[in-house]
């Protein structure tokens, strides 16, 4: 996979966005259910109200909360509270917010900074406790006692003025003792009483309590749903990006890929084989493109997804977070065992997949053996062989891998359980609120499904790696065959085509496939090639236009070695008719006119008329336009044999190489062709590669190949006088008496 | 090599991305298909009916799991507040210890039905997709040669392979999870309302909304990915093209317009691949944010509730879960038609090829072919592959036992028609073809085809050791009459030189062995046959001359004694027949032995004088 990462260079900018883009996603999301805990715990428990610091108090209030601190803390309370009284100025429009100002009057909290509302949230949740408290147990007072911090008094005692009363000293040590006791309670549940007591506050004050909790949930609300769209913004745009980063890439790749394979040489071709190439410039690729668009979105995601769950999950109570460990390793350890168990089923499954399609594929190419020998039952057997193994395979793994989701589904729910009881402990130690504890629970899951899909990726990302590798192979290969550095030209060219001590070697292979070949195949003259197969008459003949490089000798072509001009000079001398008839998708006339792309139609019919091609064209309605498919599937192989000489013969060369190009025609129309080919193509130089001696009888020179060495070289006559391996592949063709 | 070969045709078609997104094929007929599927899988109905009783109890069952949970929150929250007030004793552990300890029963209970259910139903599937496979596998060999004429082995394969693949999936995963999709919701539905009404309208109301969305990004995603699919195999076809034809291109010196083209169509490729990508990753976010929407409508409105003491948190925390919860099964049911057409559409091919119809019935009083001697005659013969286009026009012909009969001819002229309906692969329009007087249609097709031995140009071997593929022409033969079959057809020549002499087992290309010995072993097969009657394809091309001498040689010893049909390519052949039956076009336009048919100076002679033609004198 790293290998191809360059093809993301052009991308960085966008991948960079992506990644931004997946934070802001993360961190929305992990939003949430803060959001939902802010409305579970201050929405609903708090009745909306935020914080033990009041925005407004009664001055009898007031007057007794500041009976409990010291003057340094009272002094910065007052400091932050404005005194409302009639006289002052903006009476009126306290008054409208605050009704109970008619009666009595208040101070009002100044606009302070966050700092400051944090360091009066401990003094004022203490004292406004304390005075809850006291008032509290005034009203649990049963006969007219009551019960204050342990100590027994009536309930009609006005404690603050016995406060008032006492001296300072005395005081600050009762304060003290009380401090002690609230610090015991801990902050969230001062914090909460507080509250409580503000919001009895705010109802003397004659405030909408209600209005104000709805009002709270309402805005918190909203911002969730603001907070929800800014993730699916951010989704929707990576996702965008993660497209166009995706396929972008892959057609860079493809290009680059298909390019390289434009030059390769034959044994490229050989080494990887075409429909290795194919795969690889399609398939491969558009795995890679998957997985490409897969990583940014899920890859790169869940880390950052997991990470900022495992923060917020510690910052809400650190304590459980063995909780979410213990179930990240219990569910990897799931899916490592049931990987363990599953995968070498999976390799067994593929090979029984493949042993039943071959079976498959046997009984239909085979279909006239199996019913000429009439073994039906026994193909049937070997069928249900290969399906009895198939399904016990695919059976046990269905069951295996069906385990896994409920299996999965319980350890989570078993996570949630225990972070309830966990949970339920800590609340009631007061040192987790019930919301967090319900944010806890989301930021567990999320955690969980975060290494559920690193572990996914673990499954794919080995796929696209040997995609990767696959394609990088390509990309990485030299092709053998180069252009040389300082071309020469053919001055006049000919088609004079000479071997000059040539041997040929595949790469890998032990012994070459050609072993010293010389001859010289001058113009006007036929020059053909006989041998059985694996002589090697298609390597040497593929030599002439560079398909293949010799490993020692020299092939010359109007006196100049072939690899001192460019490939493209070369070949624009030579017409190459192929061992199979290659055409292309388009119709008659752009096949022929492949050849040369302005070639006037005199010669296009010309070509047709030489290649026994007219009853092809007459056969079609539309004539030279009839449409050939791709590869040619809708000719016949002789039709195409004949429509590649054609096309060969528009191009006008000086060299004609025909590679054993006219086994896919009968002998007559063999004998036709060639006879107008030596009317037509007068001084060109003639090579043929040949199986059937009756098509190169005529030759004016025969070399015979022989295990890659010259057996043989002559006409006809002399061969069957003084070559053995020639005698013998007439032998096997002719009838003695025909031969004489 | 052969490995990528065998990969393409399935990957093609495979693309990317959800069904839902690319718009599967639809079904032909959908509710016969339906009907036969379900009549099909009858069988399985009580197995079946267990695995939706377990389906739907395990889901209805993980319903109950955030309510009781909720309670439980509820309960500590309670707790919390009363403490707070300092009314109350707090949490009353106890209580919540058994409640979630009721609660992790029922989960383990869940998860068991669901294992339950899973393991039954892969059983089912696993045991039909045996059944199918099976059934194909058999039909093949019962259906006539005129099927294959027009469907190609990958379509077939295809069949016994993705078409039954796609199906024994969808049973196994799409029915439950339809089972398991239809019990949450109407079960959370429920739950829902017996929390809130209020609430549980305004989670209903993300309903509308998701189909809503869903249906816009289906119905662009499925345009795209259309398009994607039919550039993506422009792409495909221009690479298949070029690198097929990779010499040519070089030779004309193509490889600059063939870079050209193929940028032009990379390019559009890529618009539609983004495209549809985008698409493709749509859906989830957006289904994400309506689950949100719903989400916050109802922590708001529970807050509202709760403000008002209507319901308890632990209520908002489990509605909240049925929210999440309920938005997974409506898509899933919403992709279930998708699937459902999809599955019924590769149960359909199946159907539809089960029933093809198959070779005509056999005969019911068939004659006993022992004292055959093996004559042959053709008596006006009318044949064409299809009615109306007959290619063989009344024929007439006939052989003494142990005749060669020579069949020549231009390629593609149909020499193989006549060896087809001598074995019955094809049965005559009119006329009659007999054997010893008796028409061959009075025989089985088991005891005429036992007559005859067959040695083919295409040598068909299979993935075993050379001593079974000798087998195959006889499966009860001894090793002893193998090995005698092996020394007459010259294959014990090369057998000692192979690494594992017979025991060799032939690759699955078929590659490990040559040509000509491939060619040998399919003799050796016919000899251990040892036919009344033969029809030989000779080697024309692609076999080294000493093999091919070898197998001439072999051929001429089958052929003693036994009536022999040949296609002949070499003319010693032709000369020595005893009759030459010359075609052409799908037509006998001569017969006659050499003599007589060179005497008639017509096409025969025409085809043999052309090879000794001399271009250069004319």
């Amino acid at each position: 996979m790293l290998k191809l990462i360059k093809y993301l260079k052009p991308y960085s900018f966008l991948l960079i966005m992506a990644i931004f883009l997946l934070f802001v996603q993360a961190m929305s999301e992990l939003a949430l259910p803060n959001y939902m805990s802010d409305i579970v715990n201050t929405g609903i428990q708090q009745g909306g109200i935020e914080t033990a610091v009041p925005k407004a108090m009664r001055k009898s209030t007031m007057d007794k909360i500041t009976l409990f601190m010291d003057s340094e803390e009272k002094d910065f309370v007052l400091n932050n509270y404005e005194f409302v009284d009639s006289s002052s100025e903006n009476y009126d429009k306290y008054l409208e917010e605050y009704p109970a100002l008619e009666n009595e009057n208040i101070y009002v909290l100044k606009d302070i900074s966050n700092n400051t509302r944090d360091e009066l949230i401990p003094i004022l949740g203490k004292t406004l406790m304390t005075v809850s408290g006291i008032q509290q147990a005034k009203e649990n007072a049963e006969g007219g006692v009551m019960n204050l911090n342990g100590m027994e008094m009536p309930a009609n005692l006005d404690v603050y003025n016995l406060l008032k009363m006492m001296p300072e000293s005395q005081r600050q040590q009762m304060t003290e003792q009380i401090d002690k006791q609230i610090e015991a309670l801990g902050e969230d549940m001062v914090n909460q009483a507080a509250v409580a007591a503000v919001e009895k506050e705010y109802v003397e004050l004659g405030l909408d309590v209600d209005k104000m909790q709805n009002d709270y949930i309402l805005s918190t609300g909203f911002w969730m749903l603001m907070v929800s769209l800014l993730s699916a913004a951010s989704t929707i745009v990576v996702s965008l990006l993660s497209a166009r980063i995706g396929a972008g890439a892959a057609k860079d790749i493809r290009y680059d890929v298909f390019s390289k394979v434009e030059n390769f040489s034959n044994s490229e071709f050989v080494k990887f084989s075409t429909a290795s190439l194919i795969t690889r410039t399609t398939n491969d690729i558009i795995q890679i493109q998957l997985v490409l668009i897969m990583m940014i979105r899920m890859v790169f995601y869940a880390p950052i997804m997991g990470t900022g769950g495992i923060i917020r999950a510690l910052d809400t109570s650190p304590s459980m977070s063995w909780i979410i460990v213990l179930a990240v390793i219990v569910l990897l350890g799931l899916i490592a065992v049931i990987f363990a168990i599953a995968l070498p089923k999976f390799k067994k499954m593929q090979k029984l997949i493949d042993r039943l399609n071959l079976v498959t594929r046997e009984n239909l190419s085979g279909m006239m053996v199996i019913r000429a020998f009439n073994t039906q039952k026994f193909e049937e057997e070997r069928f249900d062989k290969a399906n009895t193994e198939l399904t016990k395979t695919q059976l046990f793994i269905n069951r295996v891998m069906v385990s896994m989701m409920p299996i999965m589904m319980f350890i989570m729910n078993g996570v949630m359980v225990l972070i309830v009881w966990i949970g339920a402990h800590q609340i009631s130690e007061s040192s987790l609120q019930v919301g967090d504890m319900m944010a806890y629970m989301q930021y567990a899951m999320q955690i969980i499904f975060s290494f559920l899909m690193l572990s996914a990726m673990f499954i794919i990302l080995p796929r696209a790696t040997v995609s990767a590798n696959r394609i990088k192979e390509v990309l990485d290969v030299d092709p053998e065959i180069k252009d040389p550095e300082n071309p020469k030209n053919i001055k006049n060219p000919k088609g004079l085509v000479e071997f000059k001590n040539v041997s040929y070697k595949f790469p890998h292979a032990e012994e070459p496939i050609l072993k010293n070949i010389s001859f010289t195949a001058e113009p006007g003259k036929t020059t053909a090639i006989i041998g059985s197969t694996g002589s090697g008459k298609s390597t040497l003949v593929n030599m002439i236009p560079r398909f293949y490089d010799a490993t020692e000798g020299q092939v010359l072509i109007d006196g100049i070695d072939v690899r001192e001009i460019t490939q493209n000079e070369l070949r624009k001398q030579i017409g190459y008719v192929p061992q199979r008839g290659v055409l292309f998708s388009g119709d008659i006339e752009s096949n022929l006119k492949y050849a040369d792309k302005n070639a006037p139609e005199e010669l296009i019919n010309k070509a047709i008329d030489i290649a026994q091609a007219r009853e092809i064209v007459e056969e079609k309605e539309e004539g030279i336009h009839a449409p050939i498919s791709q590869g040619g599937s809708n000719v016949s192989g002789g039709q195409k044999q004949r429509l590649s000489i054609a096309r060969a013969l528009v191009k006008k060369p000086n060299v004609f190489i025909f590679d054993d190009s006219f086994s896919a025609l009968d002998f007559k129309t063999d004998s036709k062709l060639r006879k107008k080919l030596k009317e037509e193509t007068g001084n060109s130089t003639l090579i043929i590669v040949a199986q059937r001696i009756a098509t190169i009888k005529n030759a004016e020179q025969i070399i015979v190949l022989d295990e890659g060495k010259i057996v043989g070289k002559g006409t006809h006559n002399e061969l069957m006088e003084s070559c053995e391996t020639y005698k013998e592949i007439a032998l096997s063709q002719l009838s003695r008496e025909e031969l004489e | 090599m052969s490995e990528d070969q065998k990969k393409r045709p399935q990957q093609q078609s495979q693309g990317s991305g959800p069904a839902m997104m690319r718009g599967g094929e639809k079904p032909k007929n959908f509710g016969k298909s339906f009907r036969k599927l379900l009549n099909y899988i009858s069988e399985y109905k009580i197995p079946i009916i267990i695995v939706f009783v377990f389906a739907a109890g395990s889901a209805a069952l993980m319903i109950f799991g955030p309510k009781i949970l909720g309670n439980v929150t509820t309960e500590i929250f309670e707790g919390l507040m009363e403490k707070i007030a300092g009314t109350g004793n707090g949490i009353d552990f106890g209580k919540v210890a058994n409640t979630l300890l009721m609660l992790l029963g029922l989960y383990s209970v869940s998860a068991l039905f669901s294992y339950v259910q899973g393991w039954i139903m892969s059983g089912i599937s696993m045991k039909i997709t045996y059944k199918f496979r099976r059934q194909i596998s058999e039909k093949m060999n019962r259906m006539p040669f005129k099927y294959f004429d027009n469907t190609n082995q990958g379509e077939v394969l295809s069949r016994v392979t993705n078409d039954v693949d796609l199906l024994s999936q969808s049973m196994n995963q799409s029915l439950t999870q339809l089972i398991t999709a239809i019990t949450t919701i109407i079960g959370v539905l429920i739950m829902m309302l017996t929390i809130s009404w209020r609430m549980t309208l305004i989670a209903l109301g993300i309903i509308p909304i998701s189909i809503f969305l869903i249906a816009l990004i289906v119905r662009y995603s499925q345009k795209f990915f259309k398009q994607q699919q039919d550039y993506l195999g422009n792409v495909n076809g221009h690479v298949e093209e070029m690198y097929g034809g990779h010499v040519v291109m070089k030779a004309f010196n193509g490889e600059k317009d063939s870079v050209e083209k193929f940028e032009v169509l990379n390019k559009k490729l890529y618009g539609a691949a983004w495209k549809s990508q985008f698409f493709a990753g749509l859906m989830m976010p957006i289904m994400r944010w309506v689950g949100n929407l719903g989400y916050v409508g109802v922590s708001i409105m529970g807050g509202f509730l709760a403000a008002q003491r209507m319901i308890s948190v632990g209520d908002i925390q489990a509605f909240i879960q049925y929210v999440r919860q309920f938005t997974q099964p409506i898509a899933q049911v919403a992709n279930i038609s998708n699937i459902l057409q999809q599955t019924i559409a590769a149960a359909e091919r199946i159907f539809e090829f089960l029933e093809e119809e198959e070779e005509p019935v056999e005969t019911t009083n068939p004659i006993n072919p022992e004292k055959l001697k093996g004559e042959v005659e053709f008596k006006d013969v009318h044949f064409g592959y299809d009615e109306d286009k007959i290619i063989i026009n009344d024929f007439s012909a006939k052989a003494k036992p142990g005749q060669k009969i020579a069949i020549v001819g231009p390629t593609g002229a149909g020499k193989t028609t006549m060896v087809k309906l001598l074995m019955r692969f094809y049965d005559v329009n009119s006329g009659e073809i007999l054997i010893d007087g008796y028409n061959i249609q009075d025989f089985t097709r088991h005891d005429l085809r036992a007559q005859f031995g067959m040695v083919l140009q295409d040598t068909w071997l299979y993935n075993e050791n050379i001593r079974e593929n000798i087998r195959y022409g006889n499966l009860n033969a001894s090793d002893e009459e193998v090995y005698e079959a092996a020394r007459a057809a010259y294959v014990e020549t090369f057998v000692h030189a192979l690494p594992e002499g017979y025991d060799l087992v032939l690759n699955e290309e078929i590659t490990n062995i040559s040509q000509g010995q491939k060619q040998l072993i399919t003799i050796a097969r016919a000899f251990l046959k040892n036919p009344k009657m033969l029809i030989l394809d000779e080697a024309t091309s692609s076999v080294d001359t000493r093999t091919e001498l070898q197998i001439q040689k072999a051929m001429d010893k089958l052929m003693e004694g036994r009536t022999s049909f040949i296609i002949a390519h070499r003319l010693s052949t032709i000369k020595n027949a005893d009759l030459i039956l010359v075609m052409n076009h799908g037509d006998i336009v001569e017969q006659g032995n050499h003599e007589e048919l060179l005497e008639k100076d017509g096409f025969y002679a025409d085809l043999y004088k052309s090879q000794f033609e001399d271009p250069m004198t004319v």
